[in-house]
């Protein structure tokens, strides 16, 4: 027995063997963290959705690559009831799941599947809530999703109902984020009777183009091409995350040739990267917005024209060169030009310091001091906050205005800001989770938003504005809502609550024979039409 | 002997316990809420945050959640983390051997090349070899390891190409850890080259590594060897017409190895201070990393559970020195 089990081996060894080395193609991506863990939806960091969600699930509805746009993914179709409440959800046919060495699924994906990975989320009772002590569903939880879907049925194998209560519009768009991926139904219930449902977390099992095979900690994780996938084949045969924390060294490896795309590149290593022969710089607009924030409740910031004056003060393109490095563009709507419904028409309060100065004086504003507050963290969207405020109280300086800078370890300065009566302004921002202006406007400004555990920090509640967003919620006509949102920005920029200051750039660094690379507005890497040529 | 044992673990106890208490301090006395850093620039109801400052336990007093840490710490238990919602020890115990290979690895090349450089340096005081081993030496010690790892890096594996950049192993091996320690790993696994990339995959982090250590024990040895070497048994041992290299190995050196060797004990502690910047440089899968991450998140059980194991460690290598000496000293033994 022995002797046979091991000449299997053996041979089961020379077959790998001989089958891999002429075939397999591996493509290294010298990702910039580790994963949180591989179940998308506890978590909120992209890097964990690079890991979890792209490569090895799917969603009812995913972005099309490249863009915002939400195509069908492993549902074909849907119908949404007259009133906007009713989804229904018609599967696709025959998507089959993965196996691992714990698990073989005996079915293919059915509603079964989709109501739990919503129900799972969403009722506290579930025996699959807390499978782990302590996990939350914070983006399910953030994104409204409890007081949203009142139930999930199934209608047949194939079909399912989702009932809201209310009308809105952007649920759709929220199902194509990846804490929405539909997760096995069948392999949960394997797991429970194996008493290691931890191992959800830890082996992944999705219907998605790879196959998970194995994670060292901090180090390396290891995906297959899954043979089975529904949709088009990945051309790469492994896929590999090397786990490299130092952008610095992610370049050294890139330029090695020990990966062949690497994420966030330092600024001041675009040059290099640009001259190297062997490697290549896609570009692209990124899905956010950096703004000042000014307390619109508290004098004399609460007058429209003092606030105007500041913004006509403030030099955004000298930002943009001197802390962007020109990777970013001056920004006049609270949304990206990458997004439907920029409002193209807006013209931005241009840098004027002497009108800005005449406007103070106008307003009756006389040796104004003022703190403007600077994170103490690098973001995809402000490279640097402190320089960045230190222009500004150069700019302001010349129009009388004196501005202290502060700041606070992030956790406070995030708390602090939205704390009634703050005093100063606020330099912060975004970034877009799904592609709808709804996640920008009601999220940042709203009224709903300006209060405790909000994200409105200007304090700005405008309620022709508020209402211009709870019509455009209730209706799923996109020209419709294009207009109403256009309408809002007019407002806003009218309004001026915040100075927009600047969209930022995104690059990514591959080597020259790398193509199928699409790079992703909502700032996603995935790698399932990726190839290496020779 | 036994007795000197029993009263050094003896000690280890009210140690152990300050140790928790710093540890357990440590981490709430920065700012920041763990709760708010989760949630980012979103933002959480002050109902949310409520609930979820319950289910961790941050809503309790302090010394009640010091008391609960303490109690689940005498059951073996560390706890969960905040952010992977994983065992912590179970976390340390992964990346633990990754830390140790390679601080094991950089103390080697410390001493080996530490005490022979000091050695020489002592005996031919004054020299041109003397002066610039030891100015080597102060640059050394005064060198930031991040820029140091990185100018190593774009230098042999950039320009020269003769190490790689960083990582444990070629990602072409892949074998199932066993002991976490790659070297053995890639040996047992039989795959041919496995052991030969995952040691050239050690070289630079390493010497990295042992830049401080060395620089420290290089100068620790030539002082010691120093006064030894004006003891009057050693001017005796030379008038008796003994050989000079016999003098300086068996006489002199071994006397002089007793501050020697508590120094590379204490750099037992250097070396994890300094394996958190070279493992973050070489994407080094250890604890120095792991410890990073977390204090920034403020994942406040592993912080305080990371630290208390840490502290453990050193305290046990300190208690190892100690025991050394009788090896090297009988005196010491007696006392």
């Amino acid at each position: 027995m022995k002797l046979l089990s091991r000449s299997l081996l053996a041979a089961s060894a020379l077959a790998l063997m001989s089958a891999a080395p002429a075939l397999a193609k591996t493509f290294v991506y010298c990702s910039e963290a580790s994963p949180e863990g591989f179940d998308p939806a506890p978590y909120t960091a992209g890097t964990t959705f690079d890991a979890s969600a792209h490569p090895v699930y799917n969603g009812l509805v995913e972005f099309k690559s490249g863009t915002t746009e939400v195509v069908p993914a492993l549902a074909e179709s849907w119908d949404v009831s007259e009133d906007g409440t009713v989804y229904t959800f018609h599967l696709r046919k025959g998507v089959k799941w993965q196996s691992n060495d714990v698990f073989t699924p005996t079915r293919e994906l059915t509603a079964d599947d989709v109501v739990f990975s919503f129900v799972r989320q969403g009722d506290a009772t579930n025996p699959w809530h807390e499978y782990i002590p302590g996990i939350t569903y914070e983006y399910y939880t953030s994104m409204e999703m409890p007081d949203l879907v009142k139930s999930v049925e199934k209608v047949d194998d194939l079909t399912v109902k989702v009932t809201l209560t209310h009308p809105e519009a952007p649920f759709i768009a929220n199902l194509a984020m990846p804490f929405m991926r539909i997760v096995s139904q069948e392999y949960a219930d394997t797991l429970a009777k194996a008493g290691t449902k931890e191992d959800f977390n830890n082996k992944p099992i999705g219907t998605g183009p790879f196959k998970f095979v194995a994670y060292q900690k901090d180090a390396v994780i290891r995906f297959q091409k899954n043979p089975d996938y529904w949709g088009e084949a990945p051309k790469i045969d492994d896929l590999v995350f090397a786990i490299t924390p130092d952008a610095s060294v992610r370049l050294q490896k890139l330029k090695a040739n020990e990966c062949q795309l690497m994420p966030f590149p330092a600024p001041a290593d675009l040059a290099t990267i640009k001259a190297d022969p062997n490697l290549k710089l896609d570009e692209l607009p990124g899905l956010n917005v950096a703004y000042l924030a000014y307390n619109t409740t508290v004098a004399p910031f609460d007058k429209v024209e003092v606030r105007k004056a500041l913004n006509m003060a403030i030099n955004k393109q000298a930002i943009i060169d001197a802390v962007f490095q020109g990777a970013g563009q001056v920004a006049k709507n609270p949304i990206p030009p990458t997004m439907w419904s920029y409002n193209d028409a807006v013209t931005d309060d241009a840098y004027d310091p002497e009108a800005a100065k005449k406007m103070l004086a106008d307003a009756g504003v006389k040796d104004l001091s003022m703190k403007i507050w600077a994170m103490p963290v690098q973001r995809p969207y402000m490279p640097n906050a402190r320089r960045t405020a230190e222009l500004m109280q150069a700019d302001l300086a010349k129009v009388g205005v004196k501005a202290e800078i502060v700041s606070y370890e992030w956790g406070e300065y995030l708390k602090k800001s939205m704390e009634e009566g703050r005093d100063g302004a606020v330099i912060l921002g975004w970034t877009g989770d799904n592609g709808d202006p709804d996640n920008f406007l009601s999220v940042l400004l709203s009224c709903a938003g300006a209060k405790t555990g909000g994200s409105n920090r200007a304090f700005w509640c405008n309620e022709e504005f508020s209402d211009l967003l709870t019509q455009a919620k209730k209706t799923s006509d996109v020209a419709e809502r294009t207009k109403l949102y256009e309408q809002a920005q007019v407002i806003f920029k009218d309004q001026a609550p915040w100075d927009t200051l600047a969209h930022s750039t995104q690059f990514v660094p591959m080597r020259k024979n790398v193509t199928g690379f699409t790079m992703s507005p909502l700032g996603d890497f995935t790698f399932e039409n990726v190839d290496i040529t020779e | 002997m036994i007795r000197f044992l029993l009263t050094k673990l003896l000690y280890l106890v009210p140690t152990f316990l300050g140790i928790t208490i710093v540890a357990f301090g440590f981490v709430r006395v920065l700012p920041g809420d763990p709760v708010l850093l989760m949630a980012g620039e979103r933002g959480l109801s002050p109902e949310r945050h409520a609930e979820l400052a319950h289910q961790l336990g941050f809503d309790k007093p302090v010394w009640a959640q010091y008391f609960d840490f303490l109690t689940r710490l005498l059951h073996g238990d560390l706890g969960n983390s905040l952010v992977t919602k994983k065992p912590v020890l179970g976390e340390f115990l992964t990346l633990f051997p990754a830390t140790v290979e390679l601080g094991l690895v950089a103390i080697i090349i410390a001493t080996l090349v530490g005490v022979p450089v000091g050695v020489l340096a002592a005996i031919k005081r004054g020299s041109w070899f003397d002066q610039v081993s030891m100015t080597a030496a102060l640059v050394g010690f005064s060198m930031p390891i991040f820029w140091w790892g990185l100018l190593l890096i774009i230098l042999f594996s950039g320009i020269l190409q003769w190490t790689p950049v960083s990582g444990r192993i070629s990602l072409m091996f892949f074998f199932p850890q066993v002991t976490g320690f790659m070297l053995i790993d890639s040996l047992l696994s039989g795959q041919k080259g496995a052991f030969l990339s995952a040691l050239s995959h050690l070289i630079l982090p390493s010497v990295v590594l042992a830049t401080i250590p060395l620089a420290v024990i290089a100068r620790q040895t030539r002082s010691a060897m120093l006064e030894v070497m004006g003891e009057d048994y050693v001017r005796t041992a030379k008038a008796k017409g003994m050989p000079y290299s016999r003098v300086v190995m068996v006489h002199a050196l071994r006397n002089a190895m007793i501050p020697v060797i508590t120094t590379i004990g204490l750099q037992v502690g250097v070396l994890l201070a300094g394996a958190i910047l070279t493992e973050t440089i070489f994407s080094w899968p250890g604890i120095g990393k792991w410890m990073i991450d977390s204090i920034s998140r403020r994942d406040y059980p592993v912080v305080q559970s990371g630290l208390l194991m840490i502290a453990a460690i050193v305290m046990l290598v300190n208690l190892l020195v100690d025991l050394t000496y009788g090896l090297i000293n009988p005196r010491i033994r007696h006392k």
